[in-house]
């Protein structure tokens, strides 16, 4: 299957520290990957690297088969970071107005809005169930509606693939699961390709279709079931750094034996 | 007054040159507040007091440059000004906002020392001071028509980008806008704008035409564009009340302005204040 994203021998170091070493992972079309590792370990300046915002130092990255220096077409790739939930809420901004930034720079400097752009801003909208907050600032709405404006705005150019940064910090727990129906709804129904990043894995195991394990290495890398084989499964509800450790041990065995399975 | 405005032409310059002022400052002071940049207005318009008090002895000193309007060193300097704050913002990365004081206090000092250099205060510099009806001459109002127009299309042709960039940075330059030139462009403009303002307001002052009727419009607008027309709206009012009270009772109009913008601020929280508090008595 065609790969979205495919990350080679990728390593990035901050001052003289390495934050990410020698890191290898594809995303197939249509996965639904779960990121998972603890604070620290290097998952922000992995997605910032994917986007575009950190400058490659040393591997390879592609993006929808063009390596990243001559990516262009940024608008397939929908963003929803984790400063989501401490954006300055008191910008005095509409749901539609922040939905439709998402556009930008798909309909081009020097140009206005054109009716089909408004009803596609008007769909997004409706698609994260929010029609009815559509002209209220984006202040007065809870954390959860919040999250979901940025979605909204992240669909709204109709990417072929979706990262969120820790996207439920700041939801309460009776919407989380709403949310993630609402993510899969997204990935099933619409074929976007998801990537979640979070410091929880627990929550997302039975939701995502693969997961990878980063701590500055990948530790894991391959879809759910395999992980589950793994033997992995006695170690939820420990801390994520111990699941990490474990890991360690086995690093070299997954890793090249994943990935052998992912290229073929 | 309408008689006097049609019979003298420096009424129709001021009036002119604050009608657009009052339009333009709240405008690109909506894009400073919503930044959290409003200090900004304040550093540039303290280096162009120095811009000023330089074409001042220039022309106290140097013959050959009696009649050069001192708006043109007074813009020279806040364009450079502006330049040197984003140069430091870089360079002080954990400390951005000690970009301003740096400037701010290099403009007054250096403005200190061209006026003690051409013998201390006169009646000219009072007036860039505190603004002036009578001080706006044909050329001020050529060069204000000139940024407006310039400011106006930049913002309407890069409507969407600024936002953007305003609401969020990061995505901005995520979804490949140039984010820097953007800025840049921006600020240029903003110290074209404060420097072109002072004449009406005076240098003290123009910021608060910047901040003032933008702190008032946030309080009660749904919505971006509604910040921008009500932030336009009060800039407006507070300008040609100002000048029209300033005329009739003598008074220098760049206090007059803000002081009308301070009530307009006022009012508008009063009011809300008492419309939550009937929501919540109805409630």
């Amino acid at each position: 299957m065609e790969n979205i994203i495919n990350v080679n021998k990728l390593t990035y170091k901050y001052e003289k520290e390495n934050v990410l070493e020698d890191i290898h992972f594809s995303v197939p079309r249509g996965a639904f990957l779960g990121l998972v590792g603890p604070n620290g370990s290097g998952k922000s300046t992995l997605l910032k690297i994917i986007l575009g915002l950190l400058k490659l130092q040393k591997g390879e990255v592609e993006l929808f088969g063009t390596a990243i220096e001559q990516f262009k077409d940024w608008h397939r790739i929908g963003f929803v970071s984790q400063k989501a939930n401490s954006f300055n809420s008191g910008f005095p901004a509409t749901v539609y107005e922040v939905v439709s930034s998402g556009l930008t720079k798909k309909v081009g400097l020097f140009k206005r809005h054109k009716e089909e752009d408004k009803e596609k801003i008007r769909a997004a909208i409706d698609s994260v169930g929010l029609t009815e907050k559509i002209g209220s600032n984006i202040g007065e709405l809870s954390g959860g509606q919040q999250q979901r404006v940025f979605i909204a705005r992240a669909l709204v150019s109709d990417p072929d693939l979706l990262i969120l940064d820790e996207p439920t910090v700041g939801v309460d727990a009776k919407n989380v699961q709403s949310f993630y129906e609402m993510l899969t709804e997204l990935n099933q129904d619409r074929g976007i390709t998801l990537i979640l990043v979070t410091h929880d894995i627990g929550t997302i195991t039975d939701k995502v279709t693969h997961v990878a394990c980063l701590n500055k290495h990948m530790h894991f890398h391959g879809d759910t079931e395999e992980f589950e084989k793994q033997n992995m499964s006695d170690l939820y509800g420990h801390d994520v750094q111990v699941l990490m450790h474990e890991h360690d041990q086995h690093h070299h065995h997954h890793h090249v034996h994943h990935h052998g399975g992912e290229n073929r | 007054m309408i008689e006097a405005i049609f019979k003298y032409e420096f009424l129709q310059n001021a009036f002119l040159t604050g009608a657009i002022i009052g339009i333009i400052a709240p405008l690109l002071g909506v894009y400073i507040v919503v930044r959290r940049l409003s200090l900004i207005a304040d550093a540039l318009s303290h280096v162009t007091l120095a811009g000023i008090a330089a074409s001042l002895l220039l022309e106290k000193r140097l013959l050959f440059t009696t009649g050069l309007n001192p708006i043109y060193l007074g813009m020279t300097f806040s364009v450079i000004g502006s330049l040197f704050i984003e140069k430091l913002r870089t360079v002080y990365k954990h400390y951005q906002e000690l970009a301003i004081p740096i400037i701010l206090s290099s403009g007054i000092g250096l403005g200190v020392i061209f006026i003690s250099l051409a013998d201390g205060f006169n009646t000219d510099l009072y007036s860039y001071l505190f603004g002036s009806v009578s001080a706006v001459s044909r050329t001020d109002l050529v060069i204000i028509i000139i940024i407006s127009v310039i400011v106006v299309a930049f913002i309407t042709l890069l409507y969407k980008e600024l936002f953007l960039l305003s609401f969020d940075e990061e995505h901005a330059k995520a979804s490949g806008i140039a984010v820097k030139s953007l800025h840049f462009f921006f600020i240029v403009l903003v110290a074209l704008v404060i420097a072109a303002s002072m004449r009406i307001v005076g240098i003290l002052l123009v910021s608060s035409l910047m901040t003032l009727p933008v702190a008032a419009s946030i309080r009660i607008a749904k919505g971006f564009k509604q910040t921008i027309l009500l932030s336009m709206v009060f800039g407006e009012v507070s300008v040609l009340g100002g000048l029209t009270i300033s005329y009739y009772l003598d008074l220098a109009p760049g206090g007059t302005i803000v002081v009308i913008a301070v009530l307009i601020l006022i009012l508008v929280i009063l009011l809300k204040k008492m419309y939550q508090w009937k929501h919540e008595v109805r409630e």
